[in-house]
């Protein structure tokens, strides 16, 4: 397997729990998540997919589900022509407690050589998580900026 | 947040974070390499860049991979960049990038 192409930490003051329901949850996660909805039942083999207004933006298959400790997926971003025929990439999630706080670790890799995705999910993903430390923290989102694919 | 300020504050540690952002994932030797830095000084400003979260470490196999991680920076734009003036801001870096490429 080759190295990790991103690794995303924040900390977030919340109980693992919580933070797992945050990155679950259909209803939880189309509030912070710049209008995306994720939806699976979060058993190994199951399949997930987001959804942004109506179309489905993103899809892939769980990989592992440890809650509330680790949470992994394949990732294949289905609305672009070029970007759906790429091999799926894969995101995990870990979840550790660190004084009074969880350490949350984002961990995207796998992505194919000269991927389309991976320019266009380096610019999400720090967004989203700052959105989702926001939520949790104050109990609102970042301001929605619906120029954002995902 | 002082944390972030306070490891931000320093040219060196700047360098090691220009270094990932050209090229992420690296270790402490590819870090080191042609630095006019000793192993040591490098190594304690990489924790100092940890411990504000703006450096985030991976082991891979026998490795311990350094990444640039900017959530925190993400979130100090967030705190006093309004939705609206991102666009323009956009603009304005791209104009001053190309005026003084033209300079070089």
């Amino acid at each position: 397997m080759s190295k990790p192409e991103f690794v995303y930490v924040t900390f977030i003051k919340t109980t693992p729990e919580t933070l797992w329901h945050a990155l679950t949850d259909r209803a939880f996660t189309e509030r912070y998540w710049y209008g995306c909805s994720l939806t699976s039942d979060w058993t190994v083999g199951a399949p997930m997919r987001m959804d942004k207004g109506g179309r489905t933006v993103n899809e892939g298959v769980v990989l592992e589900s440890d809650p509330p400790r680790k949470l992994s997926y394949s990732w294949v971003s289905v609305y672009d022509e070029e970007m759906r025929q790429e091999p799926p990439s894969r995101v995990t999630y870990l979840l550790e407690p660190s004084h009074g706080a969880v350490k949350l670790t984002v961990i995207h890799d796998g992505f194919a050589d000269d991927s389309k995705t991976l320019p266009d999910i380096s610019t999400g993903w720090p967004m989203v998580l700052s959105s989702l430390k926001s939520i949790l923290e104050t109990g609102q989102p970042l301001i929605f900026d619906s120029a954002r694919a995902a | 947040m002082d944390d972030v300020f306070k490891a931000l504050a320093d040219a060196s540690r700047r360098a090691l974070l220009d270094r990932l952002h050209a090229r992420n994932g690296q270790t402490l030797t590819d870090l080191c390499d042609g630095l006019a830095m000793t192993r040591q000084a490098v190594t304690k400003h990489l924790a100092i860049l940890e411990a504000a979260n703006l450096v985030a470490t991976v082991r891979h196999g026998r490795e311990k991979l350094h990444y640039l991680n900017p959530v925190p920076i993400h979130q100090i734009g967030e705190r006093w960049i309004r939705k609206f003036e991102r666009g323009r801001l956009a603009a304005l870096g791209e104009l001053k990038r190309k005026l003084e490429e033209r300079d070089e």
